[in-house]
């Protein structure tokens, strides 16, 4: 998959640039939306006045120095992670913006003449309609009301290979800054400048309006309240203390304090959502906002449309078969014959394996074809006076003027055969005479069976939505081993199957792209639309696939879990931390008045300074050591809900407390060492 | 330490979470408004109480309706007690003459008593007229267990609602919780008791001649009606100083089984209820057992604690184990551990033995328990509120890590759910280390102390977490009769009580509207055993941050001295 998104810029110059930022985004202003970090700041500053204090006063400053500097770290350690992640957003948005050059465009003053006028780009109006010709870039978001043209959308896709674009139908929605390859178009602009799709992109890698999802804001609370509880705990040791003639230094309980709350999970928490949206663009989708990534991990059910996602998009006759009394190639020949002219893959397809079984033959240049239309639903080859026609059963034998009674026996049962089986029966006649059946298949894609399976362990119901028949597709669903399938769905129907499910609780995922398929993806709860497709699709869903792949739906939900699964490890390993750094802190704030509380020095740190250092160092290490963690994401595991809590409880609740003892533990060793206190 | 000290101990529990089920079925019967077995009786005396509230009690509330009526109930309840105890002296059944309470002593007793503490800064025989102890203590035993109890149907409700706007009706909750609840239940235990030999008379005493011929006064009273609804109701305040140490409240090991299984059995059966009413029977299980669990283990830790001596005296000859300081040779080592466990495990506060005399260790675990929030299995009816919020923190944290928003009994656990959550829970350190902060540096407050260094410490502690845990039982020691005292534990218990309850109503409130959502493979399952451990682990974890430091200048500290033969430093 080529991407236009994943542009690297080095990583030496990215960091540089995560470093840079890390320190401007030390203006408390701009920690504002982060409680936990800009506490931390708040204590960070205290220390320092007091290590500035005990200076003035000649006092040893070393102790108080070590701490505010290590406190500023963890401030600094926090805001890196974001600028980090931020980073490989603004790399692929500088590649987004090259793309939105101001380009002449030719609009079009009298719709009578066709008379052009070069305009900038930039005074275009919603509603002007321009003429964009070969080798031109279109020159905003539009709608394309004449004409068809191969377009390049490298700039926004990635993918070299043109598309064609037509004016009707689902194909006619045009993106600024793309271009036309050949031939010419007449597009009636539809956004504005500044809000055009390639803005609205650059806005969204940037994550310029990022907002905060609702997990992240119900995250925030619970951490700000753990940040509250702490401070109560905190401060109220003040008082708790001089009763047992404890005098604590202010700088040691701002430590306390700091090592406490839960800075690890404070820290990464944008760096979190920021790379969750950025796992999305690496897949090359585009989400309108985080909290539809958010949704996309509590999906439910999924409406998945048969043909492209479960089956091949094309149909391919496997079979035919010949009517009684005739040579065993004989229908076999009039089906290819019927075929020389059709250029549908299924056409194409019944010539192939007429080829592969050793009957071949060409279409005389004074063949005449007959197309396939809607109102007689048959197409065929004329040469001469001979006639190969193929077509709907119904529709073939309502031709030659037969019923299904009529029919050999033979044949009806293979017709039934072929419908049971899921397939689609095709009659086939030379001249007046039906001479077989031809089955095509619809072939189900290879490993569909084993991802539909996975999507179950994960609790997602699969629901396949197609047009075919109820028997038809029973057959497909069986094979492709979905949970439910609706047929001979209309757009309306799928509309009130996404409600049903909505009703009963469920969050529902769907993909499209035609614009009738517009009204569901707005309803459904996580919509995904395909670059392709119309341009009230993209409008109506709140996410677009770039690459037009179905199947995304799927990587889409695991990086919504992913998400949300890397926030609660992190959460969950923050807050048992604090457990290990009780027993660091606590015997060393008390052991001078009461030495008994040696004994809860279970890790035998060398002195009570150097225990409180060491805590405050891996409080603040341990936010670097988890950045590439918390850009990477946890991995989810489709092992069904209580294995995967089972895993992660005991990965980061029970090494979330098990960790910091042994690291404390050592960083007090080199602390110890090296004299630092 | 015996087998048969563990064998009581594992009975006691059992029979305990048994009878829960019961309990249980029946309550959820009252709160979801069906037939229960008395209705004969007791419709008609609903029906005419109902009456005066009119129309509105039939409809359902929304929570702030809930939670006004609510509040104006036990602001009713408070002017009420306030008086009859100020006014003692002038009001009739007080053969003994006693006086008015102080101002202060009234409105510590007062709140004390809504808000299901009992705290009692006052020694009961010497204090109280029977009116004040019939018509002002107990009836306050039990409408603020009701009021508890009332919000078990409200919470219960809020879970089972799809898209829900009303919690019920509190005025029709709390008149059937009381009379098919916890009047039925308070009638028998009284008859038991009083055939176990518990007094029950409006004589308020019997002048005696002992065997050696002297003249003794035994003041009695209507004791086994008030023990009665003072267990059951986890109200703890007892007829006497001594509480269900004195003979007279709990006369035989048989009634001190039935003591602590009453003031168990309800509070775990208020969870067995919440359980049916919304619709999550698997689920409330696993509450229960989480909590019974912990509560096991809490009993096993006192009564490990309390088999062994001081060491320093026991190299003196001066003790032996078990330690049996401030205990009742009736009950001995096991079951004053047990009953320790269980009196703090639940917001109750009725003991049976001295909780200052037990080991550092040993009165540490009680302590422990008063601050980990009344859940193991807490009061009735704020257990299970206090336990759902720690099950919603649990589902939050941990549910986001199998990759879906939390939900618990299919409602999302959202922003405004986690709020109330915190702020539920924020107030029980604000209330408990605040206060112990300020009093630990206000000669007034230690003036009140009995004992110096980390002990006088654990004293200090262990009161304001008596009071802001809506718990009630003193660490003895401790002369809270001052209007210091009595003021601030007021202000404790205070907003441990409805500083709590708000902000779940208004979880609740959140959580009705919601739609009830479906369980599917991918949803975080609550009620197995991995739910139960994730439950134990968070509310150790929360409530062991919360109040380590605290507890390691008190209980620790005073544990490691003794291990280390130090002498406390004076003061």
């Amino acid at each position: 998959m080529a991407s236009a998104l994943s542009a690297q810029s080095p990583v030496r110059g990215m960091i540089q640039r995560a470093a840079t930022d890390a320190l401007v985004k030390l203006d408390p202003r701009k920690l504002a939306g982060n409680p936990v970090i800009l506490t931390t700041e708040v204590v960070a500053v205290l220390a320092s006045f007091s290590t500035v204090a005990e200076i003035a006063s000649h006092r040893p400053a070393a102790f108080a120095g070590q701490i505010a500097g290590w406190l500023w770290a963890t401030v600094l350690f926090a805001n890196f992670a974001e600028s980090i992640a931020e980073g490989r957003g603004k790399a692929a948005a500088d590649a987004l913006r090259a793309a939105r050059v101001d380009t002449k465009a030719k609009l079009i003053v009298d719709q009578a003449t066709g008379t052009t006028v070069p305009t900038s780009a930039h005074k275009l109006a919603v509603g002007d309609i321009v003429l964009v010709e070969a080798g031109d870039m279109i020159p905003a978001d539009g709608e394309i009301i004449e004409g068809v043209a191969s377009v390049n959308e490298a700039a926004i896709t990635g993918e070299s290979a043109p598309v064609i674009r037509e004016s009707g139908g689902d194909r006619s929605a045009v993106t600024g800054g793309t271009t036309v390859v050949s031939d010419w178009i007449k597009v009636q602009v539809t956004a504005a400048q500044g809000d055009s799709f390639l803005d609205r992109m650059i806005a969204m890698v940037e994550g310029a309006d990022r907002r905060k999802t609702p997990n992240e804001i119900a995250l925030a609370v619970l951490l700000a309240g753990l940040t509250l509880i702490f401070l109560i705990a905190v401060a109220s040791l003040v008082g708790l203390g001089r009763y047992s003639g404890v005098v604590i230094d202010p700088v040691i309980l701002g430590a306390l304090f700091v090592c406490l709350i839960p800075t690890t999970i404070g820290g990464l928490l944008s760096a979190i959502g920021i790379a969750g949206m950025d796992r999305l663009l690496k897949f090359n989708v585009l989400a309108t906002s985080g909290r539809a990534v958010e949704a996309a991990g509590d999906v439910d059910t999924l409406l998945l449309d048969k043909t492209g996602t479960i089956t091949f998009g094309n149909r391919m006759a496997t079979e035919v078969i010949s009517a009684p009394g005739l040579a065993p190639d004989a229908a076999l020949r009039a089906a290819m014959m019927a075929s020389l002219a059709d250029e549908t893959p299924e056409g194409r397809s019944i010539v192939e394996l007429a080829n592969s079984q050793g009957v071949a033959g060409e279409a005389p240049p004074d063949a005449i074809s007959i197309p396939f239309s809607a109102t007689t639903r048959l197409s065929g080859l004329e040469i001469g006076n001979m006639t190969w026609r193929k077509g709907a059963v119904d529709a073939l034998l309502g031709h030659l003027g037969m019923t299904r009674a009529d029919m050999a026996p033979e044949l009806s049962q293979a017709v039934d055969r072929v419908a049971r089986s899921g397939g689609t029966p095709l009659a086939v006649a030379e001249g007046t005479r039906l001479v077989g059946v031809i089955h095509l298949k619809d072939v189900v894609k290879p490993n569909v069976k084993a991802r539909f399976a996975d999507l179950r362990r994960m609790g997602l119901r699969t629901v396949m939505i197609t047009g075919d028949n109820p028997l038809t597709a029973a057959a497909i669903a069986s094979e492709a081993g979905v949970d439910d399938f609706l047929a001979e769905a209309t757009p309306e129907d799928k509309l009130r199957l996404i409600r049903d499910e909505q009703a009963r609780g469920r969050l529902v995922a769907m993909c499209g792209d035609g614009a009738n398929d517009a009204p569901a993806l707005a309803q459904a709860d996580v919509g995904v639309a395909m670059q392709t497709g119309a341009q009230a699709a993209r409008e109506a869903g709140n996410m677009v696939d770039l690459d037009s792949d179905p199947t995304k739906v799927i990587e889409i939900v695991e990086v919504g879990k992913q998400m949300l699964i890397t926030r609660g490890a992190l959460t969950t390993f923050s807050i048992a931390n604090d457990v290990a750094k009780y027993f660091a802190i606590i015997p060393a704030l008390f052991v001078v008045s009461l030495p008994a509380l040696g004994a809860l020095n279970v890790m035998q740190l060398a002195s009570p300074q150097s225990a409180i250092l060491s805590a405050v160092i891996f409080n603040a290490l341990v936010i670097v050591a988890l950045i590439p963690l918390a850009l990477r994401g946890v991995k989810y595991r489709a092992i069904g809900a209580g294995a995967l809590l089972g895993r992660n409880l005991a990965i980061y609740g029970l090494g979330g407390v098990v960790a910091p003892f042994i690291g404390i533990k050592l960083i007090d060793l080199i602390v110890h060492n090296l004299g630092l206190a | 330490m015996t087998w048969q000290g563990w064998a009581e101990i594992a009975l006691t529990l059992v029979l305990t979470v048994a009878i829960a089920w019961p309990l249980g079925i029946h309550l959820a019967r009252v709160l979801e408004g069906r037939a229960t077995p008395l209705d004969p009786l007791l419709r008609p005396v609903e029906r005419a109480i109902l009456a005066l509230a009119g129309p509105q009690a039939a409809t359902s509330q929304t929570w702030l309706g809930y939670t006004a009526a609510l509040l104006a109930f036990n602001v009713a309840g408070f002017v009420l007690l306030y008086a009859v105890l100020m006014l003692q002296g002038m009001l009739p059944l007080n053969p003994l003459k006693l006086a008015g309470l102080s101002p202060d002593l009234a409105f510590n007793t007062a709140i004390s008593f809504v808000t299901n503490t009992n705290w009692q800064a006052y020694s009961g025989e010497t204090t109280m007229s029977n009116l004040s102890q019939m018509v002002g203590l107990t009836v306050q035993n039990f409408l603020s267990g009701a009021t508890g109890i009332a919000i078990v149907g409200a919470l219960a409700r809020a879970f089972a609602a799809h898209r829900g706007e009303g919690l019920g009706n509190f005025w029709r909750d709390v008149v059937r919780v009381s009379l098919h609840v916890l009047l039925p239940l308070s009638v028998v235990m009284a008859v038991v008791l009083a055939v176990q030999g518990v007094p029950q008379t409006l004589a308020q005493h019997i002048d005696i001649t002992t065997l050696e011929g002297a003249h003794q006064t035994l003041v009695v009273g209507p004791v086994a009606s008030q023990e009665a609804i003072k267990q059951i109701g986890t109200n703890g305040g007892g007829f006497f100083n001594a509480n269900s140490a004195h003979p007279f409240e709990n006369p035989s090991p048989l009634t001190n089984l039935i003591a602590m299984i009453a003031m168990n059995g309800l509070a775990f059966g208020c969870v067995v209820a919440f359980g049916r009413i919304a619709g999550a029977r698997k689920e409330a299980r696993a509450l229960v057992a989480a909590m019974a669990l912990l509560l096991a283990v809490a009993a096993g830790a006192i009564y490990l604690a309390e088999t062994q001596a001081t060491p320093a005296l026991l190299q003196a000859g001066l003790a032996s184990a078990p330690n049996m300081e401030g205990k009742e040779v009736r009950f001995g080592a096991a079951a004053s551990a047990v009953f320790a466990a269980m009196t703090t495990g639940a917001s109750c506060g009725a003991v049976n033995a001295m909780h200052e005399s037990f080991t550092p260790l040993g009165g540490g675990v009680a302590l422990f328990l008063i601050q980990l929030g009344e859940i193991l299995p807490g009061g009735v009816g704020s257990g299970l509120y206090g336990v759902v919020v720690m099950a919603l923190l649990s589902v939050f944290v941990a549910g986001l890590m199998v990759g879906r928003t939390p939900e618990y009994l299919g409602k999302k656990v959202e922003a405004r759910e986690i709020k109330f959550a915190m702020l539920a829970v924020l107030i029980l350190p604000l209330a408990i280390l605040g206060l112990t902060a300020v009093a630990a540096v206000l000669p007034v407050a230690l003036k009140g102390l009995s004992a110096s260094g980390p002990h006088g410490f654990t004293e200090l502690l262990y009161a304001y977490s008596s009071g802001g845990g809506n718990n009630g039982s003193a660490f003895a020691g401790i002369n809270a009769n001052s209007p210091w005292w009595n003021d601030t534990m007021a202000l404790d218990m205070l907003l441990g009580r409805f500083g709590y309850i708000v902000p779940v109503m208004a979880m609740a409130g959140a959580i009705v509207a919601k739609p009830k959502l479906a369980p599917s493979a991918g949803t975080l399952p609550s009620d197995n055993g991995l739910f139960i451990g994730l439950l134990i682990g968070v509310i150790l974890i929360l409530g062991g941050l919360q109040f380590f430091p605290a507890l390691a200048l008190g209980p620790l500290v005073e544990h490691f001295q003794m291990l280390a033969r130090t002498a406390a430093p004076l003061r």
